[in-house]
């Protein structure tokens, strides 16, 4: 029988290390909605959120109660839009009523987000696909709830340039309208490449077309819970260091994987994956740069980062894997920078710049996560940046992302705040040599020859 | 039957155990076994207790557990047990 001391540990790493379970994320397909007439399409789309998701954050709320353990978000993500609407949008307004719908579904039941105003562009664009794409910024400047998140490249299909030029223009865009509010809207989008089809975190989630009908996927953190436990090893080897990080992943994961299966069954909605991911909020305590200090470095962005940041994704994902029955979404540490107090404390202390958290997202699960840079970067620049990370994807086989704020009327040395768990950051500056010919080459760079497998 | 896990943590003080057994006897749950330590002159008690016969709703139970706590000057958390066998065993 499970003893004090076991029961001591869980309730401190819930009420003093953070830990909690990050997100419950409900996939909904919306390909059975698809209808040539716009308004049937909204209507329907609507109709089928409300009714699958309406007791999603009751029960979530309910297994939080139950089980003392805080679920911080409840959210949603459906089928690319691109697809559901490519037959009734015949502009980027249409689309942007779709939009519209999926925010009102999801003030309608209560949760945070709703993901997947998306399009899977990895190889080229349908035109629903571009009609989309161009709504993105007024998609983003109307809703509240609503994230975006394009896949413009594959490691089997290379990378679609044309849509990376595309989004140069859209990111700076997005910003613009949305310039009232430090340009927010980017915060809300995403730019993949080898997007996964489950993914249960935001801004990225979209609920892929391999994907059943409707899907539980869950994702787990506690940055905070690996920062503690590695407190006790200071100075030990390495050894002794990936244990306890493979150790305290498993626990952690092991939460996840039970509120997983009570959603599941609760809502009767079968269970998809979790993301073994270390996602850390702004909160003092909950940072993933915070760990890598006590690996051992001043900063995050020191050098020896890259390894350290390596060998904490490799154990996060073995103490995780065999806590769980599937594992899948991205699955590792997140490295955001307005997201985490530790990696605030590295960009203000010049410790930690572009070019280096571009190499650590060479080893780590995600991108260049939510990096604010000066409102007058050129677009041409964004693709810039954009191209180099999915082609750290595309060659090494693994998801990467982009979610950057070029924040309109701010430059480098000043702040930006989202609030919430968005955070707050300080303006990063970028690399100001041009690369405009490169990014406005027409057409896409063609898959890597290790692609060829068959 | 689901085990609940009833943990009591806080400064040591005269009737912590006999409030919170009065409070469970007076709602019908069972107390299947206690525990009870004292850890850095913290009073630390564990009780595996089955509610399924009482006659409140377990988000009830637990939340008059919570006001009790704070009555007293200690936390007093009731959880499912599941979450602790999750955790800690194979």
């Amino acid at each position: 029988m499970i003893n004090i001391f076991e029961v001591n540990e869980t309730n401190k790493m819930i009420q003093q290390e953070n830990l909690d379970v990050r997100t419950i994320t409900l996939g909904i397909s919306l390909l059975d909605c698809v209808d040539s007439d716009l308004a049937k399409l909204n209507e329907k789309i609507y109709d089928k959120i409300t009714a699958l998701a309406q007791n999603l954050v009751g029960t979530g709320q309910e297994i939080e109660r139950e089980y003392g353990i805080p679920i911080v978000n409840k959210r949603i993500s459906v089928t690319p839009i691109s697809l559901v609407g490519a037959g009734a949008c015949r502009t980027p307004e249409d689309y942007v009523t779709l939009a519209q719908t999926l925010d009102r579904a999801a003030q309608q039941v209560g949760v945070n987000f709703i993901g997947g105003y998306s399009a899977l562009v990895s190889k080229g664009m349908t035109a629903g696909d571009e009609l989309l794409i161009r709504s993105i910024p007024q998609a983003l400047a109307q809703t509240e709830c609503v994230c975006s998140s394009v896949n413009v490249g594959s490691t089997k299909c290379g990378i679609d340039m044309d849509a990376v030029r595309l989004l140069g223009d859209v990111i700076l865009q997005t910003a613009e309208l949305t310039k009232e509010r430090d340009s927010l809207g980017c915060a809300k989008l995403v730019v993949f490449c080898n997007a996964p089809d489950d993914n249960p975190f935001m801004a990225g989630a979209f609920h892929g077309v391999t994907e059943a009908d409707a899907v539980i996927n869950v994702g787990v953190s506690g940055p905070g819970v690996v920062k503690r436990a590695l407190e006790k090893v200071r100075g030990k080897g390495f050894e002794e260091l990936c244990e306890t990080i493979k150790k305290t992943a498993f626990k952690v994961t092991r939460v996840g994987q039970l509120v997983a299966q009570e959603a599941s069954q609760r809502l009767g909605i079968p269970f998809g994956i979790i993301d073994l991911s270390l996602a850390p909020t702004p909160a003092v305590g909950d940072s993933v740069a915070d760990i890598l200090c006590e690996i051992g470095l001043e900063y995050a962005g020191a050098p020896g980062t890259t390894a350290a940041l390596a060998l904490l994704n490799d154990q996060v994902k073995k103490g995780g894997v065999m806590a769980s029955s599937y594992v899948g979404g991205l699955s590792g540490a997140f490295i955001p920078v307005s997201e985490d107090q530790g990696m605030i404390d590295s960009v203000t202390a010049g410790a930690l710049t572009l070019e280096k958290l571009e190499a650590m997202t060479c080893v780590c699960s995600v991108g260049l996560d939510m990096i604010a840079v000066p409102g007058d970067t050129p677009a041409t620049t964004l693709s810039g940046i954009i191209a180099d990370e999915m082609a750290i994807g595309m060659v090494n086989q693994k998801t990467t992302a982009v979610r950057l704020i070029p924040v309109i009327g701010k430059t480098v040395g000043e702040n930006v705040e989202f609030g919430g768990l968005l955070g707050h950051a300080p303006i990063m500056p970028v690399n100001r040599f041009s690369c405009a010919e490169f990014v406005n080459r027409k057409g896409r760079i063609p898959a890597p020859i290790h692609s060829f497998k068959n | 039957m689901k085990k609940t896990i009833i943990t009591v943590v806080g400064k040591d003080t005269v009737g912590i155990i006999a409030k919170v057994c009065t409070f469970l006897a007076e709602n019908n749950v069972n107390i299947l076994d206690i525990s009870q330590t004292i850890v850095d002159g913290f009073f630390n008690m564990m009780m595996v207790a089955d509610t399924s016969a009482s006659t409140r709703e377990f988000g009830e139970l637990s939340a008059q557990l919570k006001a009790l706590g704070e009555e007293i000057g200690v936390v007093i958390l009731c959880q499912h047990e599941d979450i602790f066998n999750m955790m800690h065993r194979l």
